[in-house]
């Protein structure tokens, strides 16, 4: 008898640990950590070097993963929003950082694509680029909230042409910078040798939790997600609401803009957050999050963000092809998307039924 | 099998988990007769349907059909056609983007080949034996609502089939069209068609129908002749009173009067929305308990939605305590201080995988601002308290509220609307498909809500209910408003005559 309650508080116990939505990324984590281990203990080590500027740098495939995890994790907080707010996806969010970047680098170039010095203090070209990648946030938002086109099409337009008019900005120059301090953003300060990338996703995670905390943008945006009729009767807007959705993450688009062209200090239009919207929507799945919007967990998201960069390091680790690479995450979208299909977890629940059923007999 | 009969349903039991839908219902259709299906909500009309076209498998009885030896199984819609009962929904559920003919002959041809000059030969032939102003390739949304309506049912009739059922077929078609909808229908009764005819408009009942079958609380209240069932005598059997024992069950409210130099809480005047309603007026007094009161579908919640702006406004006045107010939207009312408790509660009312207490505490935080949430602990601190005052029985403030049964749910909605502290609450069938004991709880809370100085208007399908709570009924009847009943006509039998009206007998 005690035998049989303790066997039952230890499977209510595993049970909610299963239920609970970051389960999933913190086994997936486990899982690679464990590869890992087992393939190539040396993935772990990390080593402190110095850098072509005599400046300490830690290097290491997991300062890799601290490092290009953290443009995930930026995304992946305003790609949240979207889905739950929408229930669909944004998939023009690498040709918006290209037009980020993009503005970024105008504005300091000032038209010479060559500057010697920089034609306005980096902060001036940051807040631009703000304001033309929530611009075109609310660009998307509107086609998606007033004009009611599923979020994925109405971005495809976006998609589409934004690299163009990426490359339109800067007259389809490849401008370069060589002031020395545009690099700390998506490299090193002088003295740190972690990564910059790293503290800008810490300082977004926080602000988005001071966000959620002190305002109503979760409530809002779930309760839109789950029933806009019922939110509507509640004396919100859900269209609006759905549009500032969009308008934050085109807000995480200029950050990582401005990461991306402060790495290489430059830009190439046709390569620069190549495919990135599909890791940022694979971050939100792979968080437990619904794809069709309503409740999401933004820590769930931006962990799995990071459990992506994780895959994808573990694959170029193994000499994957980076063209190989997209085939390698499809297999972990499938088993994502059919593990969360409601057909197949009625078909698991119907099936633990019969067990406990067979069991009892 | 009856002489005569087309179709015979015995002794048809439905279950659905925790409702008994249908209770050994008979129904039986003869050839060549336009059969009325009525009952208000909840009666067990479309229930009765589905088991018929297959939606719904019937736990019991059977099914007979003419022509076929013993009881027929109709497992789906596609048995159902097979067998030769066709269903015309309110929802045309044809194909916009397609032709009339592809749309007449759509999942009905056989192998990969199709004879286009064929098909549209065919279709225009049928178009023209039922009089159909359409052409066979002409694009089936450039037609308009009505014709669409009647290719529909060609398509059916097409289909050789002995049983036609029009679910609401005219609800969306204005008055000149159901003419031309009501010709072909006499057509195909002609023809010896039998036809189940669904639909809330008293009017085209008594103008078309042949036969009634009265259903209520899932059960069969009895099968009529037009001519032996006159308006006032249907309306009853549908709200289940017989007439001979109206003894008029009048409440204890009292009848309100106005205090000198009061003005009513809301006043409303010539208030029309696109929802289909004629321009109406409206006022509450503080403290008064009122109610629309009329058939489903005769406008009683498109009124109260447009008072509260929940459809789009497109005309008229609302005042508030005297003073002129715009209510276009939701967020306008609220902030006026009116709380609405929708009626579809599923699809309007609960945030489904919000948690009970997030449900609670969403209007009052919305008129708070999006910078001023509730802090965790205010938010227990309410939902907790709302959960005790309204006894909602929930496992935590923390589950979902979908989880919560029925009336545990619009209990939750209710506490919403309650934190809101409004100062006029409309509640359009809060008690709809919720157990007895809640019932009465809910009614005994307006009660108490009004003596606390609240107006409240009250719309229910019970007709009990509303003469029990109310002090004033606003009787509605084809979305117009067609009188107002206080004091000693406040009883069951005037308020059914009134519904009823035009009644020649």
């Amino acid at each position: 008898m005690q035998k049989n309650e303790a066997k039952k508080s230890n499977e209510n116990f595993f049970m909610n640990l299963v239920r609970q939505q970051m389960f999933i990324p913190i086994l997936a984590v486990l899982l690679l950590a464990v590869f890992n281990l087992i393939a190539d203990p040396s993935f772990f080590k990390i080593t402190l070097g110095y850098n072509s500027a005599g400046n300490p740098v830690l290097s290491g495939f997991l300062i890799t993963i601290l490092d290009s995890g953290s443009e995930l994790a930026i995304l992946a907080i305003g790609m949240t929003l979207v889905t739950a707010a929408s229930g669909g996806q944004d998939i023009s969010v690498g040709a918006a950082v290209a037009i980020a970047g993009s503005v970024i680098l105008r504005v300091l170039c000032g038209g010479n694509s060559r500057p010697e010095k920089l034609a306005a203090p980096i902060i001036v070209a940051f807040l631009v680029s703000c304001i033309v990648a929530m611009l075109f946030g609310a660009f998307n938002g509107v086609l998606v909230a007033y004009f009611k086109i599923q979020p994925m099409i109405a971005t495809l337009i976006l998609y589409t042409a934004g690299r163009s008019i990426a490359a339109w900005i800067n007259n389809n120059e490849l401008p370069v910078i060589s002031d020395e301090k545009f690099t700390y953003f998506g490299e090193f300060i002088p003295g740190i040798p972690i990564p910059t990338p790293f503290f800008i996703a810490v300082a977004c995670i926080i602000i988005i939790f001071l966000v959620l905390k002190f305002t109503n943008l979760g409530l809002y945006t779930q309760a839109v997600g789950i029933n806009e009729s019922s939110s509507r009767l509640n004396g919100l807007n859900p269209a609006f609401i759905k549009v500032m959705s969009f308008v934050v993450l085109g807000l995480c688009v200029a950050v990582v803009g401005l990461i991306k062209v402060s790495r290489v200090s430059t830009i190439n239009y046709s390569v620069i957050a190549k495919d990135i919207e599909m890791d940022a929507i694979l971050a939100v799945a792979l968080g437990g999050n619904a794809l069709s919007g309503g409740k999401f967990n933004m820590a769930a998201s931006i962990v799995g963000a990071y459990v992506i960069q994780f895959l994808t390091t573990t694959l170029y680790k193994f000499n994957v092809q980076s063209d190989a690479l997209p085939a390698y995450k499809a297999v972990v979208v499938i088993v994502l998307v059919v593990i969360s299909a409601p057909t197949v977890r009625d078909w698991f629940s119907n099936l633990t039924k019969k067990l406990k059923v067979k069991e009892v007999a | 099998m009856k002489d005569n009969a087309v179709l015979e349903m015995r002794n048809i039991h439905k279950s659905f988990p925790g409702v008994r839908a249908l209770q050994g219902v008979d129904f039986t259709l003869r050839k060549g007769e336009v059969h009325a299906l009525m009952g208000e909500n909840g009666a067990g009309k479309s229930t009765l349907i589905k088991v018929l076209t297959g939606v719904y498998g019937k736990d019991e009885g059977e099914i007979f059909l003419d022509g076929v030896e013993g009881p027929v199984a109709i497992h789906s819609p596609q048995d159902a056609q097979n067998v030769g009962i066709s269903t015309v929904y309110q929802e045309i559920t044809l194909c916009p983007n397609l032709s009339v003919a592809e749309n007449m002959f759509i999942g009905r041809t056989k192998g990969m080949g199709q004879n286009w000059k064929k098909m549209n030969a065919d279709t225009e032939k049928i178009l023209k034996s039922l009089d159909i102003p359409a052409i066979a390739t002409q694009q089936l949304e450039t037609c308009s609502i009505a014709v669409q309506q009647m290719i529909a049912i060609a398509r059916a009739v097409d289909m050789d089939c002995k049983v036609l059922i029009l679910d609401e077929p005219t609800s969306s078609l204005d008055e000149q069209e159901v003419v031309k909808l009501f010709k072909l229908m006499r057509d195909l009764r002609s023809r010896g068609v039998g036809i189940v005819f669904v639909t809330h408009f008293m009017d085209q009942v008594y103008e078309i129908c042949d036969r009634i079958t009265v259903m209520r609380d899932g059960q069969l209240v009895g099968e009529y002749a037009i001519k032996d069932l006159p308006r006032v005598k249907l309306v009853a059997k549908m709200l289940g009173k017989e007439m001979d024992d109206m003894a008029d069950i009048k409440g204890d409210q009292k009848e309100y009067e106005r205090k000198p130099g009061m003005v009513p809480v809301l006043e409303a005047s010539n208030r029309v929305s696109d929802a289909g309603i004629k321009p109406f007026n409206f006022h509450i007094e503080k403290g008064e308990v009122n109610g629309f009161t009329g058939l489903l579908g005769s406008g009683r919640s498109e009124c109260v939605r447009a008072l509260f702006g929940a459809d789009r406004v497109t005309g008229g006045t609302v005042k508030m305590n005297g003073k002129e107010v715009k209510i276009t939207k939701p967020l306008d009312a609220m902030k006026n201080k009116m709380a609405y408790l929708p009626e579809d509660r599923k699809g309007d009312g609960i945030v489904g995988d919000l948690s009970v207490r997030e449900n609670i505490i969403l209007a009052q935080q919305v008129l708070r601002g999006f910078f001023k949430p509730f802090s965790k602990s205010e938010q227990y601190k309410i939902a907790d308290e709302y959960i005790k005052l309204l006894s909602i029985k929930t496992a935590s403030a923390d589950t979902p509220i979908k989880s919560l049964s029925g009336g545990n749910q619009q209990k939750a909605i209710l506490a919403r609307w309650l934190f809101t502290h409004p100062e006029y609450l409309i509640l359009d069938e809060p008690t709809r498909g919720i157990d007895v004991g809640t019932k009465v709880d809910i009614q005994k809370l307006v009660l108490k809500l009004a003596s606390e100085g609240m107006s409240v208007t009250f719309i229910s399908s019970e007709l009990d209910e509303m003469l029990r709570t109310c002090s004033r009924l606003v009787v509605m009847r084809d979305r117009k408003v067609v009188g107002e009943l206080s004091g000693d006509d406040l009883n069951q039998s005037k308020v059914m005559s009134t519904i009823a009206g035009g009644d020649k007998k």
